[in-house]
């Protein structure tokens, strides 16, 4: 398969990498794990001088816990890597059964977090449950470093607020009282099936009260979509079956989904509903499942 | 380490890699955009390793990158530059097959063969992570391997009496009931 000529660069640290970004600016890409960036070189859509490799930051593999800023994922951290990383086995449970859905198990250890952010594709697996679990990430480029809620930095099919000269470096999941998180897919297979849809929720139950939620829903609008009115009639209330329904009908409503060859608009409006209700009522009763 | 690059009369840069394919560290020289299932197949004449959709679906470049199994057509060769890889051509021990190959013969898993080399590379990174899989851990481990003969329950039976050192089926095996998976 054809694949345009580049020049290849791998930098030893960051801070090379950022130099090296600065200067290229437009005619360089960042390469993480590949699966999507190569995709794209190999069908044309994107024609770079220069291909930026992140392998060497051996330290962007990492998951740790920082006192005050919460969890921090590594942009290279693998699907794999979150599947198998014991700190949010304990605390997110949900992240890992959420990763392990991915791709198959080849795309699982090559992908990275990062990039199924930066890819932006509007049926990406993590970032509805990311988004439902409130991360921000941080972007780095030679002038310096900003952090952005990840709802804001997905803001179309395939387009990020990244500017070419920066590198999403981490995700961070803020310590919260969220009591329970979940992501359901709808795949038309078991393995290497893209989403249907996709329904991320967290919730936060204090006496059968939902003090908080939040749902994000997957493949239904061009980026990962808040359902908020769901949320407004779920805040506060006591949870019963009926209210569940209540907001897996407004979410239904809300959802702007498309036709494609992976399923009717209709019929994915209808899974929503079926999704949300589910979602919920695994968060509420499971915990971060 | 890329220690050695050579620029072209065109200006295309050519890289001196080093890959360290079944236990040789094997040196080639490529381009920025060579793609691994090339650099194996092509340079290093490791045909063992097939090329089916070239995107990362079909799972018959798969090879093991580090010890995990990775589809070699969607890694860039000089991304692999220092790492270990092990292909089909690894596998065998002093000419003498693995218990997943022996088994996927006895067993009559091979169909086509197509996806045998990946399907097998697949198994055998589970088998040393996890030596006594159960079927579904099994049939997960494959599946990023398409069979399109669809050959599936010979190479899940295969997999599975491998890792219990069952290297032929048993005199009434293929007598079971149509569609009855053991």
């Amino acid at each position: 398969m054809y694949m345009p000529d580049f020049e290849y660069h791998a930098p030893k640290t960051l801070a090379d990498a950022c130099v090296l970004l600065d200067e290229l600016g437009e005619r360089a890409i960042v390469l993480g794990g590949g699966s999507d960036i190569l995709h794209k070189l190999k069908n044309g859509h994107l024609t770079p001088e220069h291909v930026v490799s992140l392998k060497h930051m051996t330290h962007l593999t990492e998951i740790r816990h920082e006192e005050g800023r919460g969890i921090v994922i590594g942009a290279l951290v693998t699907p794999h890597g979150v599947y198998t990383s014991k700190i949010l086995q304990e605390r997110y449970l949900s992240l890992p059964m959420a990763s392990h859905e991915m791709g198959n198990p080849q795309v699982r250890n090559r992908g990275t977090v990062g990039g199924n952010i930066c890819n932006a594709s509007p049926l990406a697996d993590l970032p509805p449950l990311l988004i439902a679990l409130n991360a921000s990430v941080k972007v780095v480029q030679y002038a310096g470093e900003r952090i952005v809620p990840l709802e804001d930095f997905i803001c179309g099919p395939g387009k990020t607020l990244i500017k070419r000269d920066e590198i999403l470096t981490e995700v961070i999941i803020p310590d919260q009282p969220a009591t329970g998180s979940t992501y359901i897919k709808f795949g038309l297979r078991k393995a290497g099936a893209l989403a249907v849809v996709g329904v991320a929720v967290a919730v936060t139950v204090k006496d059968n009260v939902l003090a908080d939620v939040r749902i994000v829903m997957g493949a239904v609008a061009p980026v990962p979509m808040r359902a908020k009115d769901a949320e407004a009639l779920l805040r506060g209330q006591t949870i019963t079956d009926v209210l569940l329904e209540q907001a897996a009908d407004s979410a239904a409503a809300e959802c702007k989904p498309i036709t494609d060859l992976r399923g009717s608009a209709e019929y994915r409006r209808e899974l929503i509903r079926v999704l949300t209700r589910r979602a919920l009522r695994k968060a509420i009763d499971e915990g971060h499942v | 380490m890329i220690n050695q690059t050579i620029t072209d009369k065109d200006g295309v840069k050519r890289y001196l890699i080093t890959l360290n394919v079944n236990g040789d560290a094997r040196t080639v020289l490529v381009k920025g955009n060579a793609i691994l299932a090339n650099v194996l197949r092509d340079e290093l004449n490791l045909t063992g390793t097939k090329k089916g959709c070239e995107l990362g679906d079909c799972g018959s470049c798969t090879v093991l990158l580090e010890g995990k199994p990775v589809d070699s057509c969607m890694v860039l060769a000089i991304e692999a530059d220092g790492l270990e890889i092990t292909t089909i051509e690894g596998v065998a021990v002093n000419s003498k097959l693995d218990a997943i190959q022996e088994a996927m013969i006895n067993f009559a898993a091979v169909q086509c063969g197509y996806c045998t080399p990946g399907m097998v590379l697949s198994a055998k990174a589970l088998l040393t992570r996890n030596p006594h899989p159960t079927e579904p851990e099994v049939r997960e481990a494959i599946s990023g391997n398409l069979c399109r003969c669809t050959g599936y329950v010979h190479i899940v039976e295969a997999v599975l009496a491998a890792s219990e050192g069952r290297l032929s089926p048993g005199e009434h095996e293929y007598l079971r009931e149509e569609g009855v998976s053991i």
